[in-house]
Parts: C-alpha cells; structure tokens; sequence
C-alpha cells in the first residue's frame, strides 16, 4: 500500500506539478511583448517590484529556479492591477470564500446525487426511478450559466424570496442559489452514476445471498450493497471536485461572490498576469493533490487497484 | 497427418434467388441505422437539430436586419411576430433574431471544428500507442495523464490573457485538450482488436503497422468514436459557451450563444427575453446532441450485439 500511495505521489503528481509549473513560467516568456514591457500600463512602484520580483537581471535558469523557490514559499508576487496589494493578499481574502461555496455544494452534491441514485435503483422501471432519472438527464445537460440567471429571475426577480447578488459575509440566505447552481450538475451526474452501479451490486450473487438468509432490504443496501456501489461515484469525485472549482467561475461572476474565480476572471479580463499565473498555479495543485488523494483512497479502499 | 483440403462447395446459380433466400449482407451499420431509426428520442432529436443548423446557417436571410447594424429606435425591444424585430432587441438596438443565428454559427462551428480535432487526434494517438504497445504505449499513455490532470480550463484561460482572445485560439485550445479521452477508448479499442485473426493476417501478409491502423483498427473502432463523437460536440459547445460567458471568448461585434446569455443576464430584469432565445436554441442542441448520442451508442454498442 505504502508503494502505490508513493508512486502515485512521487511518480504522478509531483511530475505534473513540475510540468504545470515549468510550461506557466515559459509562457510568461513567450507573451508578446513580454508581460513585463510597456504594453499594459504599469506603475513605476509595481513595475520595480516586478523587475526585482522576477530577477529580471538574471540570467534565465537562475530565474526558473528563483521562481521555484518562491512557488516552494508560496510567493505569488504583486499584483498589476492593485498596486499595494500582492497576489498573496488578494488570494488569502478570497480563499475561505470560495471553500466555503465549493465545499457546501461538493457535500450537498454526494448526499443528494446517492440518495436520489440508490432511491432510483431500489425502485428501478417505477415512476419515481423514471422522474428521477429525468431531473437528472435535464440537469446533466443544462449549463450552469443558464441555470444561474434563470434562478435569478425566478426565486430573486419575481418571487423576491432570495437575494440575486452578493454575498455579504456568507449569510445563508446569500448563498442558496449560488449551491443550489454550484451543485445541480453534480447531483444529477453522481445520481446517475449510484443509480447505475447500484443496479449492478443489487444483481449480484452476495445480495442474492443476503436476501436468501431473510436479511431486510434496508439492512442488505446499508451493510453490503453501498460499499461496492460507491467504487466509481469515489472515483468520480476527482473530476466533480475540479468541476466545481471551475463552475465556481461562472457562479461568483454572476452572483457577484468574492471569491476566487472572481478573482480569476477579473484578472483574465485586465490582464493582470501575476494574478492568473498565480491563481492558474493554485487551483492546478490543487486539483492534482485532491485527485491523487481521491485515487489513493480509491486504493485503500478497492485492493484491486493496488496491485497493477 | 495431412487433412484433405474441403473443396469450397460451387454456388448453386438460381436457387438462392428462387427461395427468395439470397443472403442480405447485414453488416453492422445496416443493423446500427435499423436500431437508431426505432429511437423515437433520437430521430425527432436529428430533426431539430437539423432545423437549428438550417435556422443557423440560411436563416438570417429572412431577416431584414443585419448582426451588428443597432436600431436606435428600438433599444431593448419585446419580441414581436408582427414588428420587424421577432427576438426583439438587445441593449444597443441590434437584432437579436439575427445575432442569435450568428452566434449559433459560430457555436456550431466550435463545436464541430473542436470535435473534428479532437476525433482525427485521439483516434490517431490512440490507435498507434495501442497498436505498438510496450514502452511507447506506456510512454504515450503517461504523457496523456499528465496532460489530463492539468488544469486545462484555467491554462485556456491564461493563454487568452497573454495572448489576446482569438477566435483560433479558442480552436485550438480546445482541440488540443479535448482529443484526450477519445485517445483513451480508441486505444482500449485496438488492443482488444490486434489479437483478433485479421490483423495477424495482415501481418503475415506484410502490411505495414500504419496501414494496418489505417485499414484494419481505425474502422473498426469507427462505431465508438461515432458516439464519442456525438458526445464531444455538445461539451464543445459548452467549452465556448462557458468562455464567452466569461467575456474570455468571441469578441464584439462577433458573438456565439455564451456571449448572448452573457448579455442577456445583464438586462435580466429588463429585458428576459434577451436570455430566453439564446438560452433556448443552446439548450435545445444540447439535448440534441445527447439524445443522438445516445441512440447511437445503444444502435452501435458492440455488447449489445
């Protein structure tokens, strides 16, 4: 076990990492212009903190390094647009928004996506398993930014019920929407993902076993049919944790959250570089890290994988 | 011992053709069209989305109007049936009936353009590292992961920042992370398919590896690209949908259905249809394209055979 938890660290994520690492910072050096030159405007205090920041006189592998040895520290440097400000700063304000949003939706998203799938297979071919299986085939297609300004204009325009903005230090009833967007598509993929799977366990000869023996149904799905039908909703929550992150984008736009993909977007948008460098840096660990972490519990969990 | 060789029994002329017994040829595709013509989802999906693209690719002509010419008299007009604007107008005036054909154009064209790179470079990449196996599969397959665990939104995004948003830029960036899992099935596809006696024929025979995967593996594994296929073009859509929303796509006066709906949630309150048609015709091609993916994948699902 110890091995596979090393080599799915030491030979794939660290590699990617080095990889995401090296081809932003050469990139920063292929920008036309340089991001460094005169094409944006840039104050002369922010423009001297760059210089020295990026060891603009050095020659190029010190630089590549000095770079790395900042990453290491976790140094983003200044920000472009906010000139007494460094892209640290800014991160660290943003952060604790956004992971309360994305982790909110991720939980609501698990609960609901498996309760509504082994609903769905313990009743499969009745009404409930076809209204189910229907949300989730309309949630699986429709956009979240499509989502976002219907809800808007239903549950904040004309019901008033719900604010359509904002975010005032993360009160409840600011963050309903922005969840309840953050998550559909996740509830309905994990929904349809349990409910698959489910069918599949429940078909299998231990649960035919199960019933043989007189266990009640309730019992048999707790204690021997959840466990196998989990395997590929774990496996899934990899890529649904990245999506999240990413859907954030649209909802904090939208919803006017200030978080980091606010954050991100309105760098993107005034090309503020050491911002989206740094932010591009952040959420690339960070989803590498949590998608090596889902597959070594993927391994504690299924000894198939282990051995290879 | 040598075993007599069985003469191959003469065609008995006339007979087949008497009994009426003449062997129909039913290949796979002849099966797969029969299949996905009973899939009442499926069929009336191609039908509108064939009307959409029609709509999209002729429809403006029907109109009187052009993409980025404003109507100074009508700023955020209603639709009407009657007047001169049927989507009505967005915030400078201009035509929505005919920006949201223009913006489905260039959607369409993400997506296909977007899912053609991906088939031709996925099918290709995974087919070789199938085919060859050994170290340059597993070389090719752990170059695949790394770029699969890259976060390739943001990257895209970061690419626009420094280099300006460009409609090919889009294309490519696109293309070029999208071909990833097509990659994957494709060479999941030809390993079960070397082993298979043909391709050991074509060996002896002296086929080179290349022509090989061009005659023997690439259509034979064409059925789940097919599907994939489908499947890619609406994640496509989405993929450009989502960056123009953003603002990070298209640019004015240029548009495509994310930069509509981007519009569109500004004057919500104002204005919804500006949200509604766009939203809409995306959503509906999405449905589209997901139906017709799935009547696909049930028409040509080899375990389903």
């Amino acid at each position: 076990m110890l091995k596979f938890i090393l080599r799915r660290i030491l030979l794939e994520a660290l590699p990617t990492l080095l990889i995401l690492v090296t081809v932003t910072f050469f990139l920063i050096r292929l920008a036309p212009g340089g991001p460094f030159s005169a094409e944006i405007d840039v104050p002369p205090e922010v423009k001297a903190a760059i210089e020295a920041k990026y060891r603009l006189d050095q020659s190029l592998p010190a630089q590549y390094f000095g770079y790395l040895a900042d990453l290491t520290r976790g140094d983003f440097g200044p920000s472009f647009k906010y000139k007494d400000f460094t892209v640290n700063d800014l991160v660290n304000k943003a952060m604790p928004v956004s992971f309360r949003l994305g982790v909110t939706a991720f939980i609501i998203a698990v609960i609901l996506g498996v309760g509504a799938g082994v609903t769905a297979a313990l009743r499969q071919n009745t009404w409930i398993d076809y209204s189910v299986m229907g949300v989730a085939m309309i949630g699986v297609v429709l956009p979240n930014f499509v989502l976002a300004p219907v809800l808007a204009l239903i549950f904040a325009i004309w019901l008033k019920l719900l604010p359509a903005g904002g975010w005032d230090g993360g009160r409840a009833i600011y963050m309903v929407l922005p969840v309840a967007v953050l998550c559909q598509h996740y509830i309905s993929v994990i929904a349809r993902i349990t409910r698959g799977s489910m069918i599949e366990v429940l078909g299998s000869p231990f649960i035919r076993t199960a019933r043989a023996k007189g266990l009640p149904m309730r019992y048999i799905v707790r204690r021997h049919a959840l466990k196998p039908a989990m395997l590929p909703v774990i496996s899934y929550l990899g890529p649904a944790f990245v999506g999240i992150i990413t859907g954030s984008v649209v909802v904090e736009t939208f919803f006017g959250i200030p978080g980091i993909g606010q954050l991100f977007v309105n760098g993107a948008l005034n090309r503020d570089y050491p911002m989206v460098l740094g932010l591009t840096i952040l959420i690339g660990t960070l989803m590498i890290v949590f998608n090596a972490i889902v597959d070594i519990v993927y391994g504690l969990i299924d000894p198939r994988i282990r051995i290879k | 011992m040598i075993t007599p060789r069985v003469p191959l029994l003469p065609p008995l002329p006339g007979l087949d053709e008497d009994l009426g017994l003449a062997l129909q040829g039913r290949g796979l595709w002849t099966d797969a069209r029969r299949r996905f013509l009973r899939n009442r989802a499926a069929v009336a999906s191609l039908f509108v989305l064939g009307l959409i693209v029609l709509l999209c690719v002729a429809g403006s002509a029907l109109s009187p109007n052009i993409f980025d010419e404003p109507d100074f008299a009508a700023m955020h007009a209603p639709p009407s049936l009657a007047g001169q604007h049927w989507f009505g107008t967005d915030n400078l005036g201009r035509d929505l009936f005919v920006r949201t054909l223009l913006g489905g154009r260039i959607s369409l064209m993400v997506g296909a353009l977007g899912a053609t790179v991906a088939v031709l470079i996925g099918t290709l990449y995974g087919a070789t590292a199938g085919f060859v196996g050994g170290k340059t599969d597993s070389v090719m397959m752990r170059f695949l992961e790394i770029l699969a665990s890259f976060p390739v939104m943001f990257l895209v995004i970061l690419l626009m920042t420094f280099f300006g948003r460009e409609l090919w830029l889009i294309f490519v960036a696109i293309g070029a992370v999208s071909w990833l899992d097509m990659a994957r099935i494709v060479r999941g596809q030809t390993l079960s398919l070397k082993r298979k006696e043909f391709v050991e024929v074509a060996q002896v025979c002296g086929v080179s590896s290349f022509g090989i995967i061009r005659r023997h593996i690439v259509p034979n594994a064409l059925g789940i690209v097919a599907v994939y296929a489908t499947l890619l073009v609406p994640s496509m859509i989405l993929f450009e949908s989502f960056l123009s929303y953003l603002g990070l796509g298209v640019q004015e006066p240029m548009t495509s259905w994310g930069a509509l709906l981007e519009q569109g949630a500004k004057s919500l309150e104002a204005a919804p249809w500006e949200l509604a048609f766009p939203a809409g015709f995306l959503v509906t091609t999405l449905f589209c394209f997901n139906f017709i993916g799935d009547g696909l994948r049930d028409a040509l699902d080899p375990k389903d055979r």
